[in-house]
């Protein structure tokens, strides 16, 4: 077997050292009922070749959003990843470490994580963040959990143009504390009345931008309002490209940001691993979850980092910790920050603006669509449609005609029946001119 | 001779700025698209000001992150043995499939009849999980393995709940790992702690005293987190059993048994799997990974969405909690759980295969024992053999030669040798855990046991202390002043923005 090393010669002279007659004898302790018995019931090995070929079949079976025109979103966006970045992505030294606990020979991960926190507090406009989480949805529990330490109230207002996703993920986490979720209906219209919910009871608002339906809303009149009855303001990003064009939700007076930053380099793997963002006013650090990193000195006086605050954390404070995570998204936390140092600022604001002109562009085309109602007033790189039909129905269609039109709003909300005719549409710059002749034709024909 | 040079380079070790020290607004690594001309819809939001984010032309990119690669240690460097994170070789095959085409452009909301291999994939691997374990059920969507503690946990207190039992605690032994305590009180539960007996193994008396109607589940690590396999593990799975409470293992270590072990014929109810310890996932600096869940039957219909099911169509994602999933806790993690580390794990079991998975656990524990049997020579074992895929020294063997555990670990960096797993378990002091997996070839074990053997003696000869707490000497940084990061945190960079 080409990943094990050891001969059978080896085994013997290591076994004699062990003064064991054979490995059977190390597993003494194993009470004897469990022993596995006979062969495992898995397949035999197979050679590279022959796990690429049968992969390759699997993968063939799956029609790839890149082949086809593709208007997904809805928490995960396709967009272009310079090549250079995978192939830096996949040296040993950053693919084969583990957490930096030895920071003396650890020092590349850690600059590089310190360099993703410096990036994630400038984008969102927020004073510090960490070194990663799960993913968005993971991240929103984790707020709404942090907020609530922080505040030492249990109530937390959520949004109707949340992530459904976020949403549940919070609810579910709500099941077993102390939290209690007030969700409102989704609000594909923008009528809900947050600031009118906001009391003393409150440990948090949770809110999203650009919003699940696509718009985009100043939070800086909502902040306030949380700020006087002493809540705070977490706002979730989905879609973190929008960061280059709009203003910050640290601008609009967040107290924290959460969100997903695998739109940055990471791409869309069927949906994960996602990397859950989290920044935060710093006076809130203490009561961050994960890991953070901090610049220090070497005991020869010069700079490096180090893993610090550790005593937030599970490994020291077990039951008392902020968090039990522990292994996070590193490795998606350094292809993100590549992605946004290649961008740079020029670079991520032409590609902020080039996703928001293109959406535009599509908008413009649609709302001339017999059947096709846009539905969001303001928006970035998606928005939302009511159609004359079932989205899940015309999604279907299309999809048989290789586009990938939209995601119905159904399929995340199934028991909401005013939500059947709803689809999301989203645009990156990886949308040709001709994919969305395709989309249009495909509809008027779909919707005639 | 003096080591110093005019840059402060080494040789191949190069210094290296922050970004936001050597970039400038108008440069970039990427070239786009002009951008249409067209109105805004951004509704009077527009961005004003400037981000302060760095520009940096592509060439710059590429050594920027070139020499920060060789800042690191992994385990594609050199020996890794770091106890309890099983630092196994990473075959490039698993990235490359994770790569292909079909499954990395693949978005998770497309319509299920564009998915279907993906789907496979996932329904594949769980099966081979449930298949390794002989468990009835299986979780796909948790990211990690604390993540999994969660899921298992979840599953627990909606099981009990929908007996209208409302248990308020969990037994954790002392020796387990942070995780454990900390999920559990995620999951709104009180920790009560359960000590180790002088074997290293949960005390069981200990245990069956703390074990009553309040239990809603023991945590229990195994192979344990002293290396050892809980020999009276039935004994204590009966005893959970019959207190009406619920069985969860920490799977962390389950690269020691798989094979060997019927998971299910130890009483077990939930256990997770981390994917980038046991198949061989890369751990990337600290993930991502993935710890699916199996499940005993009497949790199964507690699991949380989504799952994949076989539909009239094909295969099916069930996303919501209704229908068969009415009992389901609910939803834990956006999208499907980790699918592009699924597709590692599975080339892994792909290429491993049954005859491999069993020679690996087999060579894992041999590999453990032989540094055990052969180190003992000058370090102290904190117990006797056979252990299982690790095995655990403590300090005894450095008492009064000034030179502790973490100055010992540090030598070994000087030497080419990430250190051990330091300081952990809690149940032994100075802890040294050294994991080597079934990676590592016997000359490779050999130079890793004889460099010890000489630090040990050299430690105590005597008069080495000062040597040892100079180490390491020959890294890009030496020892770094962790209390003054914690006392005044610098967590970003805090210069002029790049205008």
């Amino acid at each position: 077997m080409r990943f094990l090393p050891l001969t059978d010669a080896d085994r013997a002279d290591m076994l004699k050292a062990v003064g064991a007659k054979s490995v059977d004898d190390l597993f003494c302790d194993v009470p004897a009922q469990a022993r596995q018995s006979g062969a495992l019931p898995l397949p035999k090995g197979l050679s590279e070749m022959e796990v690429e070929r049968k992969l390759s079949a699997m993968a063939a079976k799956n029609m790839a959003a890149s082949d086809v025109p593709c208007f997904l979103g809805a928490g995960a966006y396709r967009h272009h990843i310079p090549a250079a970045i995978d192939q830096l992505l996949t040296r040993g030294e950053f693919l084969t470490a583990y957490t930096p606990y030895q920071p003396e020979v650890s020092q590349g991960t850690l600059q590089y994580l310190f360099e993703f926190q410096t990036q994630v507090a400038l984008i969102t406009g927020m004073e510090v963040a960490n070194a990663s989480l799960y993913d968005g949805a993971t991240a929103c529990a984790e707020a709404a959990l942090m907020a609530a330490r922080v505040t030492k109230r249990a109530k937390v207002l959520m949004s109707g143009n949340v992530h459904p996703h976020y949403r549940e993920v919070t609810a579910t986490q709500a099941k077993f504390t102390h939290l209690e979720v007030e969700a409102l209906a989704p609000d594909p219209f923008c009528i809900e009345d947050l600031m009118g919910r906001v009391d003393s009871q409150t440990a948090c608002v949770v809110v999203q931008l650009p919003g699940f339906f696509g718009q985009l809303s100043d939070f800086s009149a909502l902040a306030s309002a949380c700020q006087a009855e002493g809540a705070l303001l977490v706002v979730a990003v989905t879609e973190p490209v929008a960061l280059g064009a709009i203003k910050s939700p640290g601008e609009m007076g967040a107290d924290i940001v959460i969100g997903d930053g695998a739109s940055l380099g990471v791409g869309l793997n069927f949906g994960g691993p996602g990397l859950g963002l989290m920044a935060v006013k710093e006076k809130y650090v203490r009561q961050m979850p994960g890991r953070l990193i901090g610049e220090t000195v070497d005991a020869d006086g010069k700079r490096g980092w180090v893993l610090t605050l550790s005593t937030r954390e599970q490994h020291i404070r077990r039951e008392k910790a902020t968090s039990n995570i522990c292994t996070n998204s590193g490795l998606c936390a350094l292809a993100f920050s590549m992605h946004m140092t290649f961008l740079g600022e020029a670079g991520f604001t032409k590609l902020a603006q080039l996703n928001h002109a293109r959406a535009v562009q599509l908008a413009e085309r649609l709302a001339q669509v017999k059947g096709v109602k846009l539905l969001s007033k303001t928006f970035f790189n998606e928005f939302a449609v009511q159609l004359s039909k079932p989205a899940a129905q015309v999604v279907d269609a299309l999809a048989a005609k290789r586009i990938l039109a939209g995601v119905p709003v159904s399929r995340l909300y199934p028991t909401w029946p005013e939500m059947e005719n709803l689809m999301l549409i989203a645009v990156t710059e990886t949308v040709t001119d001709e994919d969305m002749d395709a989309l249009v034709s495909g509809l008027q024909e779909v919707l005639s | 001779m003096s080591l110093e040079s005019y840059t402060g380079n080494r040789g191949l070790v190069i210094e290296e700025p922050l970004i936001f020290e050597q970039g400038e607004a108008q440069r970039s690594g990427v070239d786009l698209p002009d951008v249409p001309d067209v109105p805004d819809r951004l509704g009077g939001l527009a961005r004003k000001g400037n981000i302060g984010l760095p520009g940096l032309a592509e060439p710059e990119c590429v050594r920027h992150y070139t020499r920060l690669s060789q800042k690191n240690f992994g385990i594609d460097t050199g020996f890794y043995p770091l106890g309890s994170c099983t630092m196994k070789h990473n075959p490039r095959l698993s990235e490359k499939a994770a790569r292909l085409n079909g499954f990395a452009n693949l978005h998770p909301l497309q319509p299920e009849a564009t998915t279907q291999g993906a789907l496979e994939a996932i329904s594949l691997l769980g099966q081979w999980l449930m298949d390794l374990t002989g468990m009835s059920a299986v979780a796909m969507s948790p990211a990690a393995g604390a993540h999994g503690e969660l899921c298992g946990l979840m599953a627990i207190r909606a099981a009990l709940e929908d007996k209208g039992d409302a248990r308020q605690i969990v037994l954790v032994p002392e020796s387990a790992h942070g995780t454990n305590p900390a999920t559990a009180a995620l999951c709104g539960y009180q920790v009560v702690s359960i000590p180790a007996n002088e074997k290293g193994r949960v005390d069981v008396a200990a245990l069956k005293a703390k074990l009553d109607n309040k239990v809603a589940a023991l945590m229990l690590t195994n192979p344990n987190t002293c290396g050892l396999f809980e020999s009276e593990i039935l004994e204590i799975a009966s005893a959970v059993k019959a207190a009406g409470a619920y069985f969860y293992c920490d799977g962390a270590n389950f690269n020691a048994i798989v094979g060997r072990v019927k998971v299910a014929d130890l009483g077990i109810d939930a256990m997770h799997i981390n994917l980038h310890k046991t198949f061989s996932t890369p751990h990337g600096g600290g993930g991502p990974g993935a710890g699916p869940v199996v499940l005993s039957e009497r949790l199964k219909a507690f699991a949380p969405v989504p799952f994949v099911r076989q539909g009239k169509n094909g295969l099916e994602l069930v996303e919501h909690c209704l229908g068969e999933a009415e009992k389901s806790f609910g939803r834990m993690k956006g999208f499907h759980g980790q699918f592009g580390v699924m597709i590692r794990a599975l080339a892994y079991i792909l290429s491993m295969g049954g005859n491999g998975l069993w020679q690996a656990s087999s060579d894992a524990v041999l590999n453990a024992n032989y540094l055990l049997a052969r180190l003992s020579a000058e370090l102290t074992p904190s117990f006797p053999g056979p252990c299982m895929h690790e095995a655990l020294f403590d300090d005894r063997f450095l008492k009064d030669t000034g030179v502790t555990t973490l100055d010992f670990a540090k030598a070994m960096i000087d030497e080419g040798f990430h250190p051990m797993t330091m300081y952990f378990p809690l149940v032994v002091h100075g802890a040294l855990l050294m994991e080597p997996t079934e990676s590592e070839s016997k000359q490779t074990l050999d130079i890793y046991v004889e460099t010890l053997l000489s630090l040990a003696k050299k430690a105590k000869a005597g008069n080495a202390a000062e040597d040892f707490k100079a180490a390491p000497r020959m890294t890009p940084r030496r020892r770094l002043d962790e209390t003054r990061a914690a006392r005044s945190p610098v967590l970003r960079w805090k210069g002029e923005a790049v205008q």
